[in-house]
């Protein structure tokens, strides 16, 4: 694993990701003003000033970038971590448990997933508040059903193989078999999966934060941020984009890390590429 | 074949039922009520007593399900909270705007996803089909409205070709119609081309690898032979199915879209009522989004079962 052996775009998405989450945690240390004073007018251009103009309210768009990362990746991150988490574990345990139990977490997965997600966010966000925990917590709900079906296609492989059966046999519980002998042997596939899904909660977050249900002001995250200053477009005044091409990079760089990781956990099961 | 394509209809119906106690359950889960997170923590209890009765929030969970279910299949969906109107009506002319701008983004993105497809087939692993992957891996990384508003900025307010508004009337003529709709048809477009063409192109490529086909070769057919009778039949299948996922997602991700270009449609309409939280608009709404989704999928199905030959001349 040197350095030499990475490829030139999965070496960009590294340092694009690594830069994102650099100033995601130093953020108060990097932004040049508070996210929340007005430093000027509204919409003024790029200057020495303000790096980046400033946005609908006349503030620092540079700083509000910083603070805004902060936000979307933590949001992101938290979501993701809470999905693979439970999706995980449920589908182990339905690939391993089998029989009824299999039948009705899956069949209930399905119906989940029958609905589209972001309509069925836009359901549930029309009764409950648009806090940073909720949106967590629904965009964690709506996407574990992906990383169930991929957990428990995996684990129904590694199930029959000749090591699980000898840990059944020597009366294992259902706990040891999941972490012990599932968990390992799934790891490489969920670890690239993991990639794809924290882009995938980047741009559900920022849609629903566009469409005005997602981060609730004065707290902004990217698509927020894209959503506050899109009535400047129609006058030639680029600030929304901003914003939106910075969620744009983030997904492509995490994406070439994932494309990378995926290669190379399939190149160890025989090169199947 | 038809036993089977019976099964997966009752199957689709069954889902839907489900879906739909999903939606209704899923505007439910409050800890208090709707009519509390309506009217804020301010509303009086009188206000409160009278939405409630209004809402039928006084009656069991299960039948305020099946009187709204009841009405809903009736064509009744019911009066909009935020300013009293039928919302059948409001939904009706905005269906119909909504299904206009997918299917012209259908009928733009289908032909191009197959055409691209089948041409990265063809030049596999070389210069074109490198450029198509490449430019499908950024297309699934940018959001809708990152196109969107790079569209509108250079093509709309830059240029001036098209209108960025798209702001639609009954009594346009169609080519007027077609000029607004271009740049939302053009963002539509391109968020479902590229899943599409990759999935396309794996399609014929799984079918191209195939042992019969090599079998059809080397028996001597000509290339168009073997095409029509061998590859063709086998890869109708997968590649109709691309096409109406992609359909159902096109339904789906006009939702971003229309609210990008302030386009009269269905999903604008859904997401200006989930801000009012005016509950019986977005349980239509997404009641009848989760009908078309599942519906499309169910076609997808039923195409695979129909075409599939081995299930048509079963041994």
């Amino acid at each position: 694993m040197t350095l030499r052996r990475i490829p030139i775009s999965a070496l960009i998405g590294l340092i694009l990701t690594g830069v994102s989450i650099f100033v995601a945690v130093f953020a108060p240390f990097l932004a040049p003003y508070s996210p929340a004073e007005t430093v000027g007018d509204v919409w003024e251009p790029a200057s020495d000033q303000f790096w980046l103009g400033t946005d609908n309210l006349g503030r620092d768009l540079l700083s509000r970038m910083i603070y805004g990362a902060r936000i979307t990746i933590f949001i992101a991150a938290a979501a993701t971590a809470l999905s693979f988490c439970v999706g995980a574990v449920a589908g182990f345990a339905a690939a391993v448990a089998g029989g009824l139990t299999d039948q009705a977490m899956s069949r209930s997965v399905d119906l989940l997933m029958s609905i589209p997600s972001l309509i069925f966010a836009l359901v549930v966000l029309s009764v409950l508040p648009s806090t940073v925990l909720i949106l967590i917590l629904v965009m964690a709900v709506l996407d574990f059903t992906r990383v169930y079906r991929l957990a428990r296609a995996v684990a129904v492989d590694v199930n029959v193989m000749d090591y699980v059966e000898a840990a059944r046999l020597r009366g294992e519980r259902l706990k040891w078999i999941v972490f012990r002998e599932i968990l390992p042997n799934a790891l490489s596939t969920l670890v690239a999966e993991l990639g794809l899904r924290f882009i995938f909660m980047v741009l559900f977050l920022s849609s629903l934060s566009f469409l005005g249900l997602g981060v609730q002001p004065p707290e902004s995250d990217w698509g927020g941020m894209v959503k506050e200053n899109k009535d400047g477009i129609i006058f030639g005044i680029p600030a929304a984009l901003i914003p939106a091409a910075a969620i744009s990079v983030l997904a492509i760089s995490v994406n070439l890390v994932a494309d990378w990781i995926l290669r190379r956990t399939s190149d160890l099961k025989g090169g199947r590429s | 074949m038809i036993r089977m394509a019976a099964q997966r209809i009752a199957l689709g119906c069954m889902l839907l039922v489900a879906a739909s106690v999903l939606i209704f359950a899923g505007t439910q889960i409050l800890p208090g009520d709707v009519a509390q997170s309506i009217l804020g923590r301010s509303a009086t209890p009188e206000s409160l007593a009278s939405l409630r009765e209004e809402l039928g929030l006084n009656k069991p969970a299960v039948q305020r399900y099946l009187d709204w279910l009841l009405a809903f299949l009736s064509g009744d969906l019911g009066t909009a909270l935020s300013n009293g109107k039928d919302i059948g009506e409001s939904v009706a002319g905005r269906l119909g705007n909504t299904l206009f701008l997918a299917g012209w983004a259908a009928a733009f993105s289908v032909p191009l996803a197959i055409f691209l497809g089948l041409l990265s087939v063809r030049y596999q692993d070389r210069t074109p089909d490198r450029m198509i992957s490449g430019l499908s891996l950024a297309s699934i990384s940018l959001p809708e409205f990152f196109i969107g508003y790079l569209l509108i900025y250079f093509l709309a307010v830059k240029l001036q070709w098209f209108p960025s508004v798209a702001t639609l009337n009954a009594d346009m003529p169609l080519g007027e119609k077609l000029r607004t709709i271009a740049l939302p048809v053009m963002v539509l477009t391109m968020v479902v081309l590229a899943h599409m063409m990759r999935m396309t192109r794996a399609a014929i490529l799984n079918v191209m690898q195939s042992a019969y086909i090599e079998t059809a070769e080397l028996k001597g057919l000509t290339p168009f032979n073997v095409i029509r009778k061998h590859a063709f039949p086998n890869a109708i299948a997968p590649i109709v199915n691309v096409v109406m996922i992609n359909l159902a997602y096109l339904v789906v991700g006009v939702v971003v879209v229309e609210v990008i270009f302030v386009y009269p449609g269905m999903g604008q309409y859904m997401v200006d009522h989930v801000s009012k939280r005016d509950v019986p608009v977005v349980q239509a709404c997404g009641t009848i989004f989760a009908a078309v989704y599942i519906g499309l999928n169910l076609v997808a199905d039923l195409v695979s079962i129909i075409s599939n030959p081995r299930l048509r001349h079963p041994k």
